[in-house]
Parts: C-alpha cells; structure tokens; sequence
C-alpha cells in the first residue's frame, strides 16, 4: 500500500481525526466545524438582523484560520496525493447508474452530473446544490452542531444531546437517500 | 506564530477528509445504503479512541496548554432542537454529499460548485438566525 497516494482506510483516517480533536482540546478549545458559518454571517453584519449573529466573533478567528487550513489541505490532498477517484462498493455503483443515471462512481471523487461547473446553469442541479446547502447549514445550528461537534467531539464526551443529534442525522440521511432520492432523481 | 499552529491544524484535517474519502459525495452516499463498513469504521474509530482520550483526560484532570481547563462542556438538555435539527441536517447531508468540513475541503480540491452549497449553508445558518425564537428549542 502507498500511503501517500492510495486512499486512506478508515484504521488511519478514524484515530487522525480523534488527533485532531485532542490537539484543538489541548489548544483550549473546541472540535466543530459548523460554527464557522455562524461566524461568517456576523462578519457579513447579519447582527443588524437577530441577536444570534451578536457575537464576539473575533474570538472565533482561530477557528476561520482552521477553514484556510483545510481549504489547503484539500489542495495538496488533491494535487499531490490522490488520482480523485473514489471506488465504492460496485452494487451501489451500479444501483446509481441504473436508477439515477449517475455513472462516474470509481471515475471522479464527486459525481461530475451534480458537481461538474458546467451544470451549474441546469436549474435543477443548482437547486440541489442550494437546498442541500441550506438544511445543513439550518439543521447544525439548530441542532447546535454538524457531524464533527456532535458525532465526534460530543459523543467521545459522552453527551446525551449528541447522540439525539447524530441519531437524527441519520433518520434525516436515511429519509433523503431511500425516500427522497427516487423521487427527486427519477 | 498561534495563527500558524491553526493553519497547520486546519491543513492536516484537511488532508484526512479528503484522504479518507469523506468529503466523497459516493462515500456519503454508500454509507446511507449500508453498503461499506468504511464510513462507520472512520466515525466508529474516531469516536472509540475520542471517548477513551476524554476519559484519561478527566480521570487525571489534563490541562489545556497554559493550565486552562479543557473545553469540555456539558450540552444543554433538551430533545426537540436535536431531533429536529438533527433530521434537517441529515436531510442535506445526504443530498449534498457534504459536510461543513468537508465542504471547505472541496474548494481546495478545486470543484467550485460546492460553493454554491456553502452559499447555501451561510443561507441557512442566517435563516435560522432570524427564525430561532419561534422554533422549539
């Protein structure tokens, strides 16, 4: 296996991400990836609106710096040390390419029907795009918190609120893709 | 030079998302079908070796750097705004593919559509800023 440039299993990618919660607790502060968008919308003045976005975001910078970092991460991840195929279980390929019609799975790492810049005039591809971005964006603070502060830093402090959360996630998760993907993809 | 720590920090959590194949749209999705034990295994891993580290961190009372305490509160109870926030979010997760982290990942790796999805999660996040004191909390 070449570490650098195959995909990482998840035995390396899982305790990474522990490590990462652990350097950002030593730091003093908090795993979450979410609350930087609450951090965007004060800057942009979103306090003129609700008290919600009056905060001290000022102390929320290092967590802004966190976000460049992995905006490069996600270059040098890419440029360097990836060929950006993504080969998932060959049944689900095959279920997508039949039912949806998307055909890139083992070829891209996002489905270029959804992701290719090209597509962004397909009105229905931009809808997708802004409603899935909306009910994350919507759900993680109203839920207080997206994948990384509720199902890793939340459940590793064993809270209870988290596990309501994560658990929601999934009913959510699983509604979308067996309920609502036929309906909107077919 | 504390900013450069974070930028570090941000780069190596970057790394792994995109590594790990999480900010994968199709890893998303096969996780949702119960097809591939990948995606639970990165979660399950994470969260076995986060669960004893915080353990080991409150049995022996660690300190953050410079003697301050751990950032390690306890969430205000309640069952409603995780629920239904909960569901909302797994809603969108699924139908994006993304995460928050893994969005800002995917700028960096050059698909510039996700920026419309992170358009829409600053919308979102906004909206609910306006609307939190009617939704049941």
């Amino acid at each position: 296996m070449n570490l650098l440039y195959d995909p990482w299993p998840w035995y390396v990618a899982g305790p990474l991400i522990a490590l990462t919660m652990f350097i950002l607790l030593y730091a003093g502060k908090q795993f979450g990836m979410s609350s930087n968008l609450r951090t965007m919308c004060s800057i942009g003045g979103a306090g003129r609106y609700s008290d919600f976005f009056k905060f001290d975001w000022r102390a929320q910078r290092w967590n802004l710096i966190v976000v460049v970092g992995a905006v490069i991460g996600g270059f040098i991840a890419s440029q360097f040390m990836s060929d950006n195929k993504v080969v998932i279980n060959p049944d689900v390929a095959q279920q997508l390419s039949t039912d949806y019609g998307i055909e890139s799975a083992g070829e891209a790492y996002l489905p270029p029907e959804l992701f290719a810049s090209e597509n962004l005039s397909d009105p229905f591809v931009l809808a997708i795009l802004i409603i899935g971005g909306f009910l994350v964006g919507f759900g993680a603070r109203y839920a207080g918190g997206c994948t990384s502060g509720h199902a890793i830093s939340g459940l590793s402090n064993l809270q209870l609120p988290s596990l309501i959360a994560v658990i929601g996630f999934f009913i959510g998760g699983l509604i979308m893709i067996h309920l609502l993907f036929p309906l909107i993809f077919s | 030079m504390k900013y450069i720590s974070y930028l570090t920090i941000g780069i190596f959590f970057g790394i792994i998302m995109y590594k790990s194949e999480a900010a994968s749209w199709f890893r998303i999705y096969e996780m949702f079908q119960f097809e591939s034990f990948h995606m639970y295994g990165i979660i399950g891993s994470a969260l076995a070796i986060g669960v004893i580290g915080v353990q080991i961190i409150k049995k022996y009372k660690i300190k953050a750097i410079g003697g301050n305490k751990m950032n390690l509160h306890p969430k205000t109870k309640s069952v409603a705004r995780y629920l239904i926030g909960g569901i909302i979010f797994g809603l969108g997760w699924a139908l994006a593919g993304a995460c928050p982290g893994p969005m800002y990942v995917l700028v960096g790796a050059g698909y510039y559509s996700i920026l419309v999805v992170i358009g829409g999660a600053l919308l979102g996040t906004f909206v609910y800023g306006l609307v939190k004191n009617k939704l049941p909390h």
